[in-house]
């Protein structure tokens, strides 16, 4: 564009992009439109234009008319001074030479010629009046000096007049904060040398959170007090005595000072409460795997025992010797001697099947007896449905003294004799109402006493002299009457799972053995909780037993050993059952984290047979 | 939290934590109900508001820049006091020593501020003049029991009106401030403290008859005057100083009467039986002798020795000290003054020593303190290596270790003295050495062993309690001592086993105490143990570098 062809719009100052969609750009002088110059550039002639056009760097659009403007040599010099923040005018000097209008150089010339005011030359009024309102305050004394002020507090006796009265409540409720604790011998600057810290000591010290320091120096020795420098964390100490003090919740705490003999009970002297089995008398070695059970004869004349390794052996008490070795074929779960001393049969339990055997041994008369007894049976002529089977053993089998077999459909857990040693019950391990089974080994006829399963049963024991069932699950033991066929009672035993059960001759008192390592003991006629809950071992209880005359019972665990207590029931029922540990009989090794895996006592002598996973089986006396 | 300060108001635990808290146990610090409505009755609240108002004026005046307000207002700052607080808190004075503990302890620490910066100036030279009087208070009462120097600061602890006062001062160096403390509160603290302490000094000074602010007594005035007077402006804060060179003894309304004292024992004996009058007797006659302790000593403090702390010490037991004219004022004698009895220097050696005077490391000092008799001034002679210092804050319970150096002091508290017959022996052993060495070597070791042997058989003696049940039965000889010991060991045994039976039919509860007792003993033992075998150890390591080191003499 030129001046030539005075091309002005006439829009004003307004922001040019309300043009921006219509094809002019605003209207001249004489009201027409102006139309935008054609731009047909793309960047490709931007491009060439920008390399070939040696005023490009020059030249700007202009945004009234929209044509390309270059700029002249002046006007791109201005652009520059401005952008370096110089004056526009290129004449201007802003660093011109200052003239003082005031000097001090006296002038002969007033800077003003203006007369003086009136009131420079008379006194004011006002002050007058001013002053002489304050000189009279002075004289009738209403103002007075100001005295300097003493900031140094002035003391006097306090406590003057202590009087009881004034101590409130309140300092009857209050704790007076603890003192500081006086500083040992490992804080002085010449400490013994046993209290200096040695390297390692020093290096614990250092990792050690500073909350958990015991002390919270390092001992240090100086040779002379002249050495001593300053303790840098002193003012840190001094503080943190203060938030003590206003910050920390302050409670009276009554310490236990009791003598620690004081809190051990008083126990009769185990002395006192002899007999009862102290040393290890005979070892009885034979098996050649862990022992599972064990059982003895009436008598108390002969023991067996079966273990892992398949075989059922009978010992002599007396000698330790192997009088028969019975091989079952398995894995030998439970024994059990029948308890009718005219009867000589013991029930083993393997695998799937009770097998009742006469061993054979003692008393012929007795032996034959019994064989004559199982004989005796006449099979009743119809048929019942029975839920186990029983089968005569061939004949070499029976010259071993196998008499019976009872076929269950599962594998057999326990088996265990009632008192008159006619009827046996048997655990399956099963989980329907069929785990729990009776046999009457006589009229060779089984039944099933329970409807339906509650839980997983672990032990089943008869009452000695009452018909009482006790059935003991998981957590709880079950008493059943047999009579009436009802539930009578059901004990909660506080374990998490009860291993074994075993009942007072005198048939109201149970102790409960569990896998939790704890011994509850019973007593029937108080509660259904446990009397006494004895924590002694600490592995789990393997087995439980009490003795037939003594007041003794003893417990097996996995720890071991084997723990026989004094447990006294007195026929006065206002008193309560004193237990009483008496002796830890410990000799078993421990082999695959199991130790003693059965106890049992004798049935006359205050002796006590165990036996463990190291294939022994020991006798205490 | 000013107000909780000042008022002593302290947070508690609640009973149940869960149920105060809503449900959740989250710590929090929980304030009694009714401590927070007593706050709220405290007059001192108002003031508290008047202030705040004032601050607010000032500030407003400072962004005017009205300087003329800025004047009246600083004229008329409002003012608070704690009388009645203190008085509230602390209702009778032995409540207020008792809790004097931690008001010492931080005046004096405030009083060693810089006077720059962190807090008022007139803060620290409320707390320097109250600390310097309550220290002139414990010289005139001659109440000072114990002084401990431990690697942060010097414990004293003196006993006022039956009541021990224990507090710490640090050593006088700067202080490197650290900054994750919060001055204010330390400030509020102080503020408190400062007047508690003013009032407990008012009424010390006013039982023993002293003028309360204290004013040095008229003759040791007339005597220093003309020493210093020349030098020093006599302003009060050379006053002030003169105070604390603590040289002097103080002015006392009424001259002191001694059959006043005397009396005073005789009264509190009367009505008991003459077993409890013969142990009260003994210990007062104990006291009375200790408070008498460097009576008519002399003592000369060298510039290197901190003099503050040994000159209060030293004065509180009846000597009297002196230092180098130069370095405080208040000095009452000469170096070179022939009277003198003891110098104490904390240098290797002495340049020019002076006949008839002891040169001694400060130790001595504070250990004859703690032991209640003078030492025996061999071990302390300057260059010397200084035997351990001792907490004498620790009393020994059954049990416990106890290094054999206490053993020792106990040993000569009681009266025997087994260290100086070794000693003279040494010595003698020594004069003979020179004699003849030859012949000398064997006998030597044995006879420089004496010495240790005391402490050996000391330690022995408890190692052998402590391994009596261990003892084997091998040393035992003839058969028939081996049964005997075998059914005592069988006894033992009967009864350990006993024991523990009955441990297991404790209850859960009592077991789980018992056994948490049980833990505690045996790491006392352990620790003890530990402490006795390292002493052991270092013994030996020494023994064995003497030999070594006079067998190389001797190469």
């Amino acid at each position: 564009s030129s001046p030539l062809q005075d091309i002005r719009n006439t829009v004003g100052n307004i922001p040019m992009e309300w043009y921006q969609d219509f094809p002019h750009i605003g209207y001249n002088l004489d009201g027409k439109k102006i139309y935008k110059p054609i731009r047909s550039k793309d960047e490709l002639d931007m491009f060439l234009e920008k390399m070939e056009n040696p005023d490009y760097w020059r030249t700007v659009q202009d945004k009234m008319t929209g044509a390309d403007i270059k700029l002249t040599d002046e006007q791109v010099d201005l652009v520059r001074r401005l952008q370096r923040g110089q004056f526009g005018d290129v004449h201007f000097n802003p660093y011109e030479p200052a003239v003082d209008f005031f000097s001090h150089e006296v002038m002969i010339h007033p800077v003003t010629n203006r007369p003086a005011d009136k009131r420079s030359f008379i006194p004011s009024l006002i002050e007058k009046e001013k002053v002489s309102k304050l000189v009279h305050a002075i004289k009738m004394g209403w103002i007075k000096p100001r005295k300097p002020r003493d900031d140094t507090p002035t003391y006097y006796d306090l406590w003057a007049h202590e009087d009881p009265n004034s101590i409130l409540g309140r300092h009857k409720m209050h704790v007076p904060a603890p003192k500081m604790k006086l500083p040992g011998h490992e804080e002085s600057y010449n400490p013994p040398p046993e209290y200096l810290l040695s390297e390692e000591e020093k290096l614990a010290w250092e990792q050690q959170d500073p909350a958990e320091r015991k002390l919270s120096f390092v001992p240090q020795r100086f040779g002379c007090l002249r050495a001593v420098p300053a303790y840098p964390r002193f003012i840190h100490e001094r503080f943190e005595r203060c938030l003590d003090l206003y910050l920390c919740p302050r409670q009276r705490k009554m310490r236990v000072n009791v003598d620690p003999e004081d809190l051990i009970p008083k126990l009769p002297k185990p002395r006192d409460l002899q007999p009862f089995p102290t040393t290890l008398a005979l070892i009885y070695r034979g098996h050649s795997s862990l022992v599972r059970c064990l059982s003895i004869s009436p008598s108390g004349q002969w023991l067996v025992s079966g273990s892992d390794d398949g075989t059922v052996r009978f010992w002599e008490v007396c000698t330790a010797r192997c009088m028969k070795t019975l091989p079952v074929g398995g894995v030998v779960k439970s024994i059990a001697w029948n308890p009718n001393p005219t009867i000589c049969l013991v029930a083993i339990c393997v695998e799937q099947s009770v097998l009742l055997v006469n061993p054979c041994l003692g008393d012929k008369l007795l032996y034959t007896a019994t064989d004559q007894l199982l004989e005796s049976y006449v099979a009743p002529e119809e048929e019942r449905l029975q839920p186990v089977q029983w089968l005569v053993p061939s004949a070499e089998e029976q010259s071993r003294g196998i008499r019976l077999v009872i076929q269950h459909s599962k594998a057999v857990k326990q088996v265990t004799w009632h008192g008159k040693g006619d009827y046996l019950a048997s655990v399956v391990s099963d989980n329907s109402n069929l785990q729990v089974l009776i046999h009457q080994s006589s009229k060779r006829w089984s039944q099933n006493p329970f409807r339906r399963s509650r839980g997983l049963v672990q032990a089943v024991l008869f009452h000695p002299t009452r018909p009482y069932f006790f059935v003991a699950t998981q957590r709880c033991v079950r008493v059943y009457n047999l009579l009436k066929q009802e539930l009578t009672k059901k004990l909660m035993t506080n374990c998490k799972w009860v291993s074994s059960m075993a009942i007072h001759p005198g048939g109201d008192n149970i102790i409960c053995g569990s896998y939790d390592s704890k011994l509850a003991w019973f007593d029937l006629d108080l509660s259904t909780r446990p009397y006494q809950l004895l924590r002694h071992h600490k592995r789990a209880l393997r087995s439980v037993a009490f003795h037939r005359h003594y007041p003794l019972f003893a417990s097996a665990s996995d720890d071991g050993t084997v723990i026989v207590c004094h447990g006294m029931v007195y026929n006065d029922l206002l008193q309560n059952p004193l237990l009483v540990p008496v002796k830890v009989l410990k000799g078993h090794a421990i082999t695959l984290d199991l130790g003693v895996l059965d106890v049992l006592f004798h049935p006359t002598q205050p002796w006590v047979f165990s036996s463990g996973a190291d294939g022994t089986v020991r006798l205490y006396t | 939290r000013r107000l909780c300060i000042l008022k002593g108001i302290y947070p508690h635990e609640p009973k149940h934590k869960k149920k105060v808290n809503k449900g959740s146990t989250a710590p929090r610090t929980f304030y009694l109900l009714k401590d927070i409505k007593f706050l709220l009755h405290e007059p001192i609240v108002n003031k508290f508001r008047e202030y705040k108002v004032f601050v607010r004026k000032l500030r407003k005046a400072y962004g005017k820049s009205e300087w003329g307000t800025v004047e009246r207002l600083k004229d008329n700052k409002p003012t608070y006091r704690l009388d009645h607080i203190v008085k509230e808190r602390y209702p009778t004075f032995t409540d207020a020593l008792r809790d004097l503990d931690d008001a010492l302890s931080m005046c004096f620490l405030f009083s060693t501020f810089p006077r720059t910066g962190k807090c008022h100036v007139q803060t620290i030279q409320l707390c320097r003049r109250l600390a310097v009087e309550f220290l002139n208070y414990v010289i005139a009462s001659r109440s000072l029991r114990k002084v401990f120097l431990s690697i942060k600061g010097i414990y004293y602890q003196a006993e006022v009106l039956g009541q021990p006062i224990t507090w710490v001062t640090p050593y006088a160096f700067a202080h490197d401030h650290p900054t994750d403390v919060d001055y204010r509160v330390m400030a509020t603290f102080t503020e408190f403290y400062t007047t508690l302490l003013g009032f407990v000094n008012f009424r010390l000074y006013q039982s023993l008859n002293l003028v309360y602010p204290p004013k040095i007594d008229g003759q040791a005035d007339v005597e220093l005057k003309p020493a210093e007077g020349k030098e020093y402006a006599m302003d009060s804060e050379s006053y002030l100083e003169k105070l604390s060179a603590l040289s002097a003894s103080l002015a006392r309304v009424v001259a002191p009467t001694h059959e006043d004292e005397v009396e005073m024992d005789e009264f509190p004996v009367e009505g008991e039986t003459a077993e409890q009058m013969d142990a009260r007797k003994k210990e007062q006659e104990a006291l009375e002798k200790h408070k008498k302790l460097f009576e008519g000593l002399r003592f000369f403090l060298n510039r290197e020795v901190p003099r503050e702390p040994l000159a209060f010490v030293i004065r509180c037991f009846g000597g009297q000290v002196s230092w180098d004219k130069s370095l405080c004022i208040g000095a009452t004698y000469d170096a070179s003054d022939r009277s003198i009895t003891h110098h104490i220097i904390d240098r290797p050696r002495v340049e020019r020593q002076v006949v008839g005077r002891y040169y001694l490391q400060p130790q001595w000092v504070f250990d004859s303190v703690n032991a209640k008799m003078c030492l025996p001034v061999a071990d302390y002679f300057p260059g010397v290596l200084l035997p351990p210092h001792l907490s004498p804050f620790v009393t020994e319970q059954e049990g416990d270790y106890i290094p054999p150096e206490k053993l020792k002091l106990l040993a000569m508290q009681r009266g025997e003295n087994p260290d100086e017959e070794s000693e003279e022996e040494e010595e003698e052993e020594e004069g003979e050495e020179e004699e003849d060495d030859n012949d000398k070597e064997e006998e030597e070791e044995e006879e420089e062993d004496e010495s240790e042997k005391e402490e050996e058989i000391k330690l022995k003696k408890m190692e052998e309690q402590k391994t009596q049940s261990n003892k084997a039965p091998p040393v035992k000889v003839t058969p028939g001592k081996l049964r005997l010991e075998d059914k005592q060991r069988l006894e033992q045994e009967q009864q350990s086993e006993e024991k523990r039976l009955a441990i297991m039919m404790m209850k859960k509860r009592e077991k789980y105490l018992y056994k948490k007792i049980m833990f505690g003993k045996k790491r006392k033992v352990r620790e003890a143990n530990k402490l006795a075998a390292k002493r052991k150890a270092h013994d030996s390591a020494v023994r064995e570098e003497k030999k070594k080191s006079k067998k190389a003499r001797r190469a």
